[in-house]
């Protein structure tokens, strides 16, 4: 981690290489699950986890942080044609481990370090050694979280949930 | 015409140093944060966001706080900062089926899979000023019940049109998706286009016109199938990995209107649609926007045009608050050489006019 940053000035002057080894038999929903749980955590929250990894690796930008937009489609009717309906912030990153695995983020909002952590630990979790060490300490108590505060979420709404009843009059 | 004037620089940053002085206000009370403006002035986001027609809700309280909470002028803000973006594509359609619902009500269908979910609503409340918010109180923990986030909660119009009564909206992914922020826009627009132009429109003239259809400028009776608010994730395919990953979540308010038709040269008797969406918690909005989204349909449904509302090139050309704020204001740049000819030409008539009537009186 302490020399990423001195690397992190001489790869941003150079072409990103977005090239990565290609991993036939890639898992590819089981990373888009893992990338989706880290976009929808707060840096807060990963930032501590990340700090209790044993042998953090070794690693470079191959696109440092940097924040754009994407536009968000939406469908008329929610199931017609496609419309643009506006844009929301993104900041994306990719990274390199030492072993050469890329590792990707893309992330709602502006938080550089959020990307980063993201694409460090997207790369880590392709590594099948590493795989399982690290769904259990970071993704899967980020996953219980973001369950609980949905949960909470419905529970709040299922309160306001109307019970109609019917005035029956006569007999 | 106006021509560039040189001066009034000094007089320009005095201005400035004395806007921040009174946007800052009294130093004695405490400065409001962004959290703060996020947290409980979160409509005034929602709104931002939604006409600012950019997802980010700290960018957008920053906003509101340099422009002293006027809303116009924070989405102006919001629009400018937004140019200095680059853009990574465009996302999936969002799946608004799948909205954690946090409401979701339906004035045509009572008993609906899954219910009337009320959630946190100004309905029902008696819009009587409430004098416990003046020194602050601790609100009383929201209540809860049992209820699943996963539990599916499809669209009413979905739903309920198992008699094919209402018309269904159907995709079409080979056109191509218009975006007036790329293009300049052409009459006639496509709905793509028009529902962009009414999702970033401003809501006060877009409520104006969704209202004016009600009182029978170009009448189409509607009913609010469905409203929902909530949250839902956004997907994107990086073009260097090849699949969807999901960016995050953004909350969104949607409101399918339903409305009568008669049918026409073209259509059967059918309920036609019209639609709304905003980002954030825009109700009014997106009620407003399906209307007018219901009026602009009536080409395409073979209805005669004859109201404001449905008049594409009048409401389109009328929408956008930052275009029609701008245009207002430039009325404030200096146009002294512009005005200095208008003041001849009226003395140069007025002259004529007076020896007109001299030369009648010597008559």
């Amino acid at each position: 981690m302490a020399a990423h940053g001195d690397r992190h000035l001489t790869t941003s002057l150079t072409a990103p290489d977005m090239s990565r080894p290609t991993k036939p038999g890639e898992d590819i929903p089981a990373r888009q699950r893992w990338m989706a749980v880290l976009a929808k955590a707060s840096p807060d929250r990963i930032e501590p986890l990340w700090n209790e990894i044993p042998d953090p690796p070794g690693w470079q930008f191959v696109r440092p942080p940097e924040s754009g937009m994407v536009m968000v489609r939406a469908r008329a009717g929610g199931t017609g044609q496609r419309f643009n309906m506006g844009e929301m912030t993104v900041t994306r990153c990719a990274v390199r481990l030492d072993d050469g695995t890329v590792g990707h983020a893309y992330i709602a909002g502006r938080d550089r370090r959020h990307a980063e952590l993201a694409a460090v630990l997207d790369a880590l979790l392709q590594d099948e050694t590493r795989r399982e060490t690290i769904e259990n300490a970071i993704i899967a108590p980020l996953a219980a979280a973001q369950q609980a505060e949905r949960a909470a979420v419905a529970r709040k709404a299922a309160a306001t949930k109307v019970d109609f009843f019917t005035m029956v009059r006569g007999e | 015409m106006y021509v560039a004037v040189k001066g009034g620089e000094k007089a320009i940053d005095n201005a400035h140093r004395l806007l921040a002085e009174e946007r800052r206000g009294d130093p004695e009370s405490p400065e409001v944060s962004l959290k703060q403006i996020d947290q409980q002035l979160s409509h005034s986001v929602d709104r931002v966001m939604t006409e600012g027609a950019l997802y980010d809700r700290e960018l957008a309280a920053l906003a509101i706080k340099q422009a002293r909470g006027d809303l116009v002028e924070a989405i102006f803000l919001l629009r400018a900062y937004r140019t200095t973006l680059s853009r990574f594509g465009a996302s999936e359609p969002i799946d608004t089926a799948k909205l954690l619902i946090r409401r979701r009500i339906s004035a045509t269908y009572k008993d609906l899979p899954g219910g009337q979910v009320l959630g946190p609503t100004f309905d029902y409340t008696h819009r009587l000023l409430d004098f416990s918010l003046v020194d602050g109180t601790e609100p009383e923990a929201a209540a809860e019940s049992d209820g699943d986030p996963d539990t599916p909660m499809p669209r009413v119009v979905d739903l309920l049109n198992q008699e094919g009564l209402i018309e269904s909206e159907d995709a079409d992914d080979d056109t191509p998706v218009g975006d007036v922020t790329r293009e300049a826009m052409t009459l006639p627009a496509d709905r793509d286009v028009r529902l962009q132009m009414l999702a970033r429109g401003d809501e006060g003239f877009v409520l104006s016109l969704g209202y004016s259809t009600q009182r029978g400028y170009g009448r189409n009776h509607p009913f609010a199938g469905e409203i929902r608010l909530g949250e839902v994730e956004v997907d994107f395919t990086p073009p260097e990995l090849g699949f969807p990953v999901t960016l995050g979540e953004i909350t969104v308010t949607e409101c399918q209107m339903v409305n009568q038709f008669a049918g026409s040269a073209t259509e059967p008797p059918q309920f036609t649609r019209g639609y709304g969406i905003s980002f954030g918690h825009c109700e009014r909005k997106t009620m407003a926007m399906a209307n007018v989204d219901r009026a602009l349909r009536a080409r395409d449904l073979g209805e005669d045009v004859s109201a404001p509302a449905q008049d594409e090139e009048f409401v389109l050309y009328h929408v956008d608050n930052v275009e029609a704020s701008g245009f207002v204001q430039h009325l404030k740049l200096p146009h002294y050489v512009d005005f200095q000819s208008e003041l001849d030409t009226v003395r140069r008539l007025r002259a004529d006019a007076q020896a007109r009537q001299a030369g009648v009186a010597a008559e």
